[in-house]
């Protein structure tokens, strides 16, 4: 039998879409999860990203930090922390938020500090002053790449979400890592077809977010990345 | 920190860093060779980059633990389900940086080549894709990075690699050995980008220092 059909014979299952633990539930905590590291980091990422990329200061720590955040390996550092401190709320939320605001600090810094000097001069020109600056001008142009570091760090969280199930988190990484545990491999397949599924749909989400949010003027550039 | 854990178990230690630099080379340097005709081939035509970029996009979204666990059937508990793994996610990361770097090829250097006779096939392989090199190396800095991280996670569908130092660590609440494991995967990473910077600047000397 192939991955689709264990994980299909599983996901179908009535058994698995009632009472606590059930599919519903987990998608529920799975992506409670996801979101709230998102938004924590989101809230700290992007104003630190706009500050830089409008002052400059700090670039050279923002440029090095985009090639040193993919080598932490996350497993390590979720284990790290729920041996040092025991399971928790910090324990898993900590590291999570740590993991995705790499992501969306570069890519905001990025659009920030790639408008064009023109752009940035015409504004100056017209009276505008350095907060009308940074949020009528430069984030709006910044936009696209903003939504490209939040579309990223969001499917980070939804695999980096999955691998916490190791160190006692819910959500649908608890089917992967109780049915390795057990040798069972139904509900392995079936809960990493669901995390397929939930991080494909963030993706589509975030497809759909950027043609709402990006300026009609700046949908063509945002498309190339 | 146990200092004497690590003297003991030196050997284990060795031979778990030499697994996860394999499982993480070996995938990027695959990634390498299939990502540059397939870029090739997407910069040419240009209908195919746009599906191209597409599928890219969504299996780069499928989680590592996710698809290790889908290619478990096919290729069972193995080395070699980790590297078919990474090397996706390595061609994820490279092709468009392939098509990236041979766009960027400017317009007036093409020309130039066809003026001094170069046919199609010279053009590519002398003029195209040396310039597109630092672009090229810049996409393998992020696969082999990557692959080495993300190879520690196979340990959780027991493939071996520095990641047993966390699943051990942890089982024994002796933080020593998650921290040498994760500073063996920073280390053998870091050391890798800089290989590749030096490659780069081996063979671009040309290029802007």
């Amino acid at each position: 039998m192939s991955f689709f059909t264990f994980a299909w014979d599983w996901v179908t299952q009535a058994a698995n879409w009632h009472g606590p633990g059930s599919i519903p539930h987990q998608v529920l905590a799975h992506l409670g999860y996801s979101g709230l590291s998102l938004l924590v980091a989101a809230l700290i990422a992007i104003p630190l990203g706009i500050a830089i990329g409008h002052t400059g200061r700090g670039a050279v720590f923002v440029v090095n930090l985009a090639n040193a955040w993919r080598a932490i390996p996350t497993l390590g550092l979720l284990i790290l922390l729920a041996v040092l401190l025991g399971f928790s709320f910090v324990t898993w939320l900590v590291p999570l938020v740590v993991l995705a605001i790499p992501p969306i600090l570069v890519n905001t810094y990025e659009g920030v500090a790639g408008v064009d000097r023109g752009v940035k001069d015409a504004a100056l020109g017209a009276g505008m002053t350095g907060w009308q600056q940074v949020t009528r001008v430069e984030v709006p142009i910044a936009m696209p790449l903003i939504l490209v570091g939040l579309r990223t760090a969001a499917i980070f969280m939804v695999a980096t979400a999955t691998i916490a199930a190791y160190i006692g988190l819910g959500g649908l990484g608890r089917y992967i890592v109780d049915g390795l545990a057990s040798d069972q491999y139904g509900p392995v397949a079936g809960g990493a077809l669901l995390v397929i599924i939930l991080a494909v749909a963030v993706l589509a989400l975030f497809a759909g977010l950027s043609r709402l949010i990006i300026p009609a003027g700046l949908r063509r550039q945002g498309r190339s990345e | 920190m146990s200092w004497s854990w690590v003297s003991v178990n030196g050997s284990l230690i060795w031979q778990l860093t030499r697994q996860t630099a394999y499982l993480g080379v070996v995938p990027a340097l695959i990634g390498l060779a299939i990502s540059v005709p397939l870029g090739v081939t997407a910069a040419r035509w240009r209908w195919f980059s746009p599906p191209a970029l597409a599928a890219v996009n969504v299996i780069y979204a499928i989680p590592s633990l996710a698809l290790f666990i889908a290619l478990i059937p096919a290729l069972g508990l193995s080395d070699t389900n980790v590297i078919v793994a990474l090397t996706l996610f390595s061609l994820c990361i490279m092709v468009p940086n392939v098509i990236a770097g041979l766009r960027s090829v400017a317009e007036p250097v093409r020309q130039a080549a066809t003026a001094m006779g170069y046919g199609q096939l010279r053009q590519l392989v002398g003029v195209e894709l040396p310039l597109a090199t630092p672009v090229i190396i810049g996409g393998l800095r992020v696969a082999v990075v990557s692959s080495i991280s993300l190879a520690s996670v196979g340990q959780l569908i027991g493939v071996s690699s520095l990641g047993y130092l966390f699943i051990d660590g942890l089982q024994r609440s002796f933080p020593t050995e998650i921290y040498v494991g994760l500073v063996l995967i920073i280390v053998l990473a870091l050391a890798c980008d800089l290989v590749l910077v030096g490659a780069r600047r081996a063979l671009t000397p040309w290029a802007a220092r």
